[in-house]
């Protein structure tokens, strides 16, 4: 049977489903504006929860036939037309940011719903539209097949993103909107010039069709290392990641869950596409330690950072700046030696499963957070005693958020460093292994305050300023738990990631 | 060496020169005039690279409004207190040092090309007739790269969100805080007066030609934006507040139309965003004409900033 | 050197120019100044690289020049989108800065709620 990846582009039988995918957002958005007031949220709730069936319906579509989803937009075939493409890789990750956002709309009811009669109100009206166009534009970044496309995904995400950060209308988060914007556009032009000089080598900007030609020449080079420099910025990798904290810290809970969990994996994806997809022969050993290098700096500087913080969100935000380091360790790891090619299994498929259990991780713990805010009126993590009765459920779900950014079995950050450690020991690089071991070590520390914070007892009688509601609390536990039982996948499914690379063999399992 | 080289050279060297005198300047004011001159000096840089149809976007967009945009924020930073201290000179050497590199990267890139250049040109003309259209950077725009084009238009909406949503709560519905000069008989009023039933022509004209010519529904809708600011200034019409269903609907009326036919294409055409064969041309016209309002009206809000007042009753 | 070289390399000046502005200068109107600067670097060097590809009887390849068409836009919508956020925190503030130093700004902040 031929290799049905290495065939030109065709649309495939479901690919129109990659079609939905983006717009029904776009036009989700699009309608909420006219509409304002209670349709915004309306639309949202019904939108949200169809993108995780479309996802879950992609994902199996990829995984039974093992090959990619394809859709030639217009019909007019790359070069010259958009491909959108979905493997097994986008198919994984869309669905699980599916669920975050289906968690996220839940959670987010209580604090941005508007009730009958009243009139359009700024916030709501603004994070739902957001947030839907939050969601299409990962879908786009999952699905698109043209850098110049992802570009217009990578926009749509800042411009989605930035006006979250401060939709409360503080001082401090006018200035770390701000602050976050002039990053992510510099990331994004950054972006751009590479698009330009790589338009300029090829006369094409689709991936596929890139990734047969590209040679080590020196625009190419250029074009790889300041893509991949913006790309950084927006990914907030170390030493890049000063808009982070302040950006997602001062925002509302549910924007947090959504920034913190979901966007800024966006722009790593990205960094997975260019130089898995796109250049898979072109990092060298070299560049590779650097990226696994900056990883390793960003696990140890973020950790060390957040043990010192005194507020819990900012702890929480000082954790994401350490957990996207384990994301570029995959690079020195998935590197083969011999062939010098980046290799799309074992390192990967760790990265991506840290990434996504990540992303339900932290979108749980931003949550709780927010509800131990709402609940005490300030997040100061030595008075937050007596909480863990108050709010048990709550506290549960932080807990469970953090056994998986520690490690523990068997949660989802268990399985991915599990493999990432696999792959130190078979590439014999046992430095990588110190700097994940201790990345878990720190993430125990900082959980460890919080915890026993929250469960000591309260000096007086604990009153708590709001009532939290019951399907808040438990948004934040459903992804918890999707979070702890996602190390589970490693029984069934895992090689889903690895359909459709180009450099993978598909074992027809079904 | 011919006259037209030397006039790159000079016109390359003043381009620089204004570019840095609008980085390098203490005061903001003469560096945004600095750069708006900048913008002018690079339409020409546009025209001279044979792409007219980005020359007249970068002359309205990059030059025009942006500079525009510039002007009214320096007039009200003026007030703006306690100013940033300046960078420490071991931080601008750095630096310094690291976008001479960038800059340097860049150069290289563009000073070793591939021997034989690879070019679309000849597939994009090959097909162009297919859909009716003269002018192939239109063709790109709304027929092979449409995808693009579409979603372009909703981060303009989304920016627009984005500005929209920085009012505080209590002017949410309200007007955006555009500063108005309604002075009658005075200079302002007499261009208000003159200028945009000319102005709308042009915009027509460019929209119209857009599918043959350079031009099209950017530069039309820009034109249009920068009438529609001028009589809002001068106080012939009162700006809109944000909550008229009219001016949302105007605002997505273009995105929304592309979108629709876009859909109508996975019936009647055999994908999304292809047009029905025949069709093509009429169909691309309505989109372009949907979108010369929908950005007018977008570029027009976006300079117009957050709602700060509250209709009065 | 040909006209498109000539180009090429102020397009690769302006964008280091533009780089330096955005990160040495404080105020956030003259990064957002930079920016558009460095922007319009890199437009140029999609310019230089439609110029180039020159055939079929055009002045160019007009698939980089639609890029740019649908870049500068975007550009735009970015600023407007700073400059509202700069003025914004004017308003709030009184200030309009970056620097981490918020205390001034929280106290105006608390004072006007």
């Amino acid at each position: 049977m031929p290799d049905a990846n290495l065939l030109p582009d065709a649309t495939t039988t479901d690919g129109v489903f990659l079609v939905l995918a983006i717009v029904l957002p776009a036009a989700g958005v699009l309608l909420s504006f006219v509409l304002g007031g209670r349709y915004a949220e309306r639309i949202a709730l019904v939108l949200l929860p169809s993108g995780f069936i479309l996802a879950t319906i992609i994902l199996v579509d990829v995984w039974q036939s093992g090959h990619r989803l394809v859709y030639i937009v217009g019909d007019w075939k790359p070069p010259l037309g958009i491909a959108l493409r979905a493997d097994g890789l986008s198919a994984a990750m869309m669905v699980v940011m599916a669920i975050v956002f289906c968690a996220v709309a839940i959670f987010a009811y209580a604090d941005f719903g508007t009730r009958a009669g009243s009139a359009e109100a700024r916030a709501p009206f603004a994070f739902w539209i957001l947030l839907m166009a939050i969601w299409g534009a990962m879908n786009l970044i999952f699905l698109g097949g043209d850098l110049f496309t992802l570009y217009v995904a990578l926009e749509l995400l800042t411009f989605a993103a930035v006006p979250l950060v401060c939709l409360d209308g503080r001082a401090e988060t006018l200035q770390a909107a701000l602050r976050y914007l002039i990053f992510a556009l510099l990331g994004s032009i950054l972006y751009l010039v590479g698009t330009a000089l790589l338009y300029g080598s090829y006369a094409t900007l689709d991936i596929v069709l890139l990734s047969r030609q590209i040679r080590a020449e020196p625009a190419t080079l250029v074009a790889a290392a300041l893509m991949t420099i913006g790309l950084f910025a927006k990914t907030a990798l170390f030493p890049l990641h000063l808009w982070l904290p302040p950006a997602h810290a001062g925002a509302p809970a549910a924007a947090s869950a959504v920034l913190s969990a979901v966007v800024v994996k966006g722009s790593f994806f990205l960094v997975v596409r260019l130089w898995f997809d796109v250049m898979p022969g072109m990092l060298g050993g070299a560049g590779a330690q650097l990226f696994g290098a900056l990883g390793a700096a960003a696990i140890i500087f973020g950790s060390v950072v957040a043990l010192q913080q005194q507020r819990l969100k900012l702890l929480i935000a000082y954790s994401t700046v350490a957990q996207i380091g384990y994301l570029f360790l995959i690079f020195p790891l998935a590197l083969d030696a011999a062939s010098g090619q980046l290799q799309g299994s074992g390192a990967l498929t760790g990265g991506i499963i840290q990434a996504i259990s990540h992303a339900t991780a932290k979108a749980a713990m931003f949550m709780a957070a927010g509800l131990i805010y709402a609940a005490l009126g300030h997040d100061r993590i030595a008075e937050l005693g007596g909480i863990a009765r108050a709010l048990p459920m709550t506290i549960f779900a932080f807990a469970l958020g953090g056994v998986s950014l520690i490690g523990l079995p068997p949660s989802g950050g268990f399985l991915a460093k599990w493999i990432l450690l696999e792959a130190t020991v078979a590439t014999g690089q046992w430095w990588w292994a110190l700097v994940i071991l201790a990345g878990g070590l720190f993430t125990s520390c900082y959980m460890f305050i919080v915890l026993s914070r929250a469960v000591a007892p309260s000096g007086a009688p604990l009153k708590l300023k709001t009532a939290v509601p019951k399907y808040q609390e438990a948004a934040a536990l459903a992804l918890a738990l999707t979070s702890l039982l996602l190390g589970l996948v490693a029984l069934g499914p895992i090689d889903i990631i690895e359909v459709g690379r180009p450099d993978s063999i598909m074992v027809g399992s079904r | 060496m011919t006259i037209l080289s030397i006039f790159d050279i000079g016109l390359v060297v003043l381009i620089l020169a204004v570019g840095a005198a609008s980085i390098g300047m203490r005061e903001a004011f003469s560096a945004v005039i600095g750069f708006v001159v900048y913008g002018l000096l690079l339409s020409i840089a546009w025209v001279r690279l044979s792409a007219v149809d980005v020359a007249l976007t970068e002359a309205a967009i990059g030059g025009g409004m942006t500079g525009m945009l510039m002007l009214g924020a320096v007039a009200r930073l003026r007030f703006a207190k306690g100013n940033d201290s300046r960078t420490s000179l071991p931080v601008r050497l750095a630096a310094g040092i690291l976008c001479a590199l960038v800059a340097a990267g860049l150069a290289i890139a563009v000073l070793s090309p591939p021997e034989v250049i690879p070019t679309l040109a000849p597939m994009a003309m090959e097909n162009l007739p297919q859909s009716g259209l003269g002018n192939p950077v239109a063709g790109v725009l709304f027929v092979y790269r449409a995808l693009d084009t579409l979603l372009e238009k909703v981060v303009l909406i989304l920016a627009l969100l984005g500005v929209w949503s920085l009012a505080p709560d209590r002017m949410w519905g309200g007007i955006p805080g555009l500063r108005v000069y309604a002075q009658p008989n005075s200079k302002l009023t007499f261009l208000a007066q003159l200028l945009p039933p000319v102005g709308i022509v042009v915009a027509v004209y460019m929209c119209w030609v857009g599918a043959k010519e350079p031009g099209g529904a950017f530069q039309g809708g820009t034109v249009l934006a920068a009438m529609w600011l001028l009589v809002m200034i001068a106080g012939l019409t009162s700006v809109p507040s944000i909550s008229q269903r009219w001016l949302r609907l105007l605002l997505v009326a273009g995105p929304m139309i592309f979108l629709a036919i876009g859909i109508a294409g996975m019936v009647l055409a055999n994908a999304f965003l292809a047009y029905p064969a025949g069709y093509a041309k009429p169909l691309i016209v309505a989109v372009e004409v949907a979108l010369t309002l929908s950005i007018g009206v977008a570029l027009g809000l976006l300079a117009a900033g957050p709602p700060e007042r509250v209709q009065r009753p | 050197m040909n006209a498109a070289t000539l180009f090429g390399l102020c397009g690769a000046a302006l964008v280091g120019l533009g780089l330096y502005g955005l990160v040495t200068n404080p105020e956030p109107l003259r990064k957002i100044l930079a920016f558009n600067l460095l922007g319009s670097g890199v437009f140029l060097v999609f310019g230089v690289v439609a110029k180039r590809a020159a055939a079929s009887g055009l002045g160019g390849d007009p698939v980089p020049q639609a890029m740019v068409i649908t870049a500068i836009v975007v550009a735009f919508a970015a600023t407007a989108m700073a400059i509202a956020l700069v003025l914004r925190l004017l308003q709030e503030t009184g200030r309009s800065t970056l620097s981490s130093d918020t205390s001034a700004a929280t106290d105006t902040a608390g004072a006007d709620s």
